[in-house]
């Protein structure tokens, strides 16, 4: 993968803020540091560097805070996630060998974490296979028939957000990954070890299923 | 299912649609499309919810405090680790 042309390559270069939080304190070094790059501060970090990794925080919080969000909707189970992801990665940062992008890197750490909780949450219901590929009573209707109100330029905000959280785990990941924080296909299939053409399977089938959830809201809408 | 694209059925249509949209071209110019109504507005909802989604979730930070707990567990998970050894 091409980072520097990576949607989260990208996103992180405008909308990440630089400063480290004001911690580790006691390792901060008394005159400030210039921003450094990731490649920098990785090292700095997998040496033991704590304020290195505070700064490695700082300029991916943002990012990893956002995808755990749009993941599981609730502000304390996403800052949790976060936790977990930033917990997982200085146990792990060693294990960072620059063969893709740290960012990259740190996208396919927090999703693994997020998958992980996915997977506890549904084993007492489902299976672990079913997380990511659901079950037929999970699969959307089929559009052969009768002709429903289209939806364009009508969709509701709300309804739109409710339908997505009501998403079986496995489609609403590959739709968040693709949808909202722009991964391309191939980069999803490597993330999350399937096909690409299991990705856009899978992508196609949770856009359907938003589609039938919110015609059968703009029907009931109709009636009342 | 026939060669002709224009001969599909839609539900032959519906099939390729994945692939067809996730292959990055534009879709609605499908000869299907030129006779369908069904799958022009199929198209036309998927478009729109794409488009709305992107939308729909800004970038959020978390709040300062979870640094805080973030520091204090990684502190715990050292300390723990010292006196494993």
């Amino acid at each position: 993968m091409n980072d520097s042309s990576s949607p989260e390559a990208r996103r992180c270069e405008s909308a990440d803020s630089a400063d480290p939080p004001a911690a580790f304190s006691a390792s901060r070094p008394a005159v400030a540091r210039p921003i450094s790059a990731d490649s920098d501060l990785v090292i700095s970090a997998q040496a033991g560097d704590h304020y290195a990794f505070a700064q490695l925080y700082a300029l991916h919080k943002r990012r990893i805070y956002s995808l755990c969000l749009r993941m599981v909707g609730r502000v304390a189970e996403a800052e949790d996630l976060t936790q977990e992801v930033f917990l997982h990665l200085h146990r792990k940062i060693t294990s960072f060998r620059g063969d893709s992008a740290f960012s990259t890197w740190l996208h396919r750490l927090a999703i693994n974490v997020v998958l992980m909780r996915l997977r506890k949450k549904t084993l007492s219901l489902v299976s672990l296979d079913e997380v990511m590929a659901p079950t037929a009573d999970d699969s959307p209707g089929r559009s052969f028939g009768a002709a429903d109100p289209a939806l364009a330029g009508a969709i509701d905000r709300l309804a739109l957000q409710r339908a997505i959280s009501e998403l079986p785990p496995g489609y609403r990941l590959i739709f968040i990954l693709h949808d909202v924080e722009g991964f391309e296909h191939n980069e999803i299939a490597s993330i999350l070890d399937c096909t690409i053409g299991n990705s856009k399977s899978q992508l196609h089938k949770a856009r359907l299923k938003l589609r039938d959830a919110l015609r059968t809201d703009k029907r009931q809408e109709g009636r009342s | 299912m026939t060669g002709d694209p224009k001969q599909l059925s839609c539900a032959e249509f519906q099939a390729q649609l994945p692939e067809l949209i996730g292959a990055g071209g534009d879709p609605s110019t499908h000869p299907h499309l030129q006779h369908c109504p069904l799958c022009r507005a199929l198209l036309s909802d998927l478009e729109t919810i794409a488009e709305a989604a992107r939308k729909l979730f800004p970038s959020v930070e978390p709040p300062d405090e979870l640094w805080e707990q973030i520091e204090s567990a990684i502190k715990r998970e050292e300390e723990q680790e010292i006196h494993s050894r």
